[in-house]
């Protein structure tokens, strides 16, 4: 299976997704933003970081570089394209998932983990997975998801919700919200769910020296979908 | 020819940064301020030389990438 992670100026997860993708069996490389095609691949993955510095709006200015036009192309032909944090924030700019991550609603940076409820499992990404409740790593000052009212009733009738916050036993509530995101989403799919966009990191927790191994969960089984 | 655009946020959209501002300025005695929205304003120097023509590019500009629709509004103030 191979995978693409994309580098932009100011990606710092970059690194840490290429070890994770690699573990788990992923042949992965590594492209620069200034490239024009992407290599063949299974999966491309936007990684977290503070691209370009979050100028203008975080992800907007990435959103418009170079690599950006073969990714979205991918996308639109089935491919699968999952946005990490600020790769999130990267496919909100590019319009490949509706919606935007306004600043955390009490201004703070937050870096904790937290769980999140897998509330649809028919998708590649999370298809088999025996968890509902994952605890996975945040780290972000933008995360706070947001959409207009019409969108967010095409998001749930579409069932385009990945995953929300949550507390250990998978309840879903305000007080468990980090970030004050609609819903308490914390990661969302487009239409088709080939495109996934989410603010928490699998990558930090794939080992026991980090602070968990639920990344491991997530993409061990990834890898089995995708194969 | 010089063209400014001034990017706001909608009106149902949170302003976290705006409420702290207000806050401040409430702490430091202007008390009669009712709400307080940051924004963001921009100077665009272009060749173009005919008004309307300039005009049009930074509008499409701003619905490119200045703004974001879902949760901005731009305001172009025109061309000097």
């Amino acid at each position: 299976m191979k995978s693409a992670v994309i580098t932009f100026p100011g990606s710092n997860c970059d690194r840490d997704m290429d070890v994770a993708l690699k573990k788990f069996g992923f042949k992965n490389k590594m492209v620069w933003h200034q490239d024009i095609e992407l290599p063949k691949s299974d999966l491309v993955v936007l990684p977290g970081g503070f691209s370009y510095g979050d100028y203008l709006r975080c992800g907007s200015m990435a959103s418009k570089s170079k690599i950006m036009q073969s990714v979205i192309n991918f996308a639109n032909s089935g491919g699968m394209v999952m946005g990490i944090c600020n790769g999130f924030q990267i496919l909100v700019e590019t319009g490949l998932v509706p919606g935007v991550l306004l600043r955390n609603k009490y201004l703070e940076f937050i870096c904790k983990n937290v769980f999140v409820k897998i509330s649809d499992k028919d998708n590649a990404y999370f298809k088999n997975i025996k968890n509902n409740v994952l605890e996975l790593h945040i780290a972000h000052n933008e995360g706070n998801y947001f959409c207009t009212n019409d969108q967010l009733k095409e998001i749930e009738d579409n069932a385009q919700i990945a995953i929300n916050y949550c507390n250990n036993q998978g309840k879903i509530e305000k007080s468990f919200n980090p970030n004050g995101s609609i819903k308490n989403i914390a990661g969302i799919f487009n239409k088709e769910k080939n495109v996934l966009g989410m603010m928490p990191h699998p990558e930090r927790m794939i080992d026991p020296s980090l602070s968990g191994e639920d990344g491991s969960l997530f993409f061990k089984n990834l890898i089995n979908n995708i194969k | 020819m010089k063209i400014s655009v001034i990017i706001t946020l909608k009106k149902d959209v949170l302003d976290p940064q705006g409420k702290v501002i207000h806050q401040a300025l409430d702490g430091m005695g202007f008390k009669d301020v009712n709400e307080v929205r940051q924004g963001k304003y921009f100077e665009i120097n272009t060749k173009e030389t005919n008004p309307k023509k300039a005009k049009d590019k930074v509008e499409e500009m701003c619905k490119k990438l200045l703004a974001n629709l879902v949760i901005e509004n731009y305001k172009i103030i025109d061309a000097q």
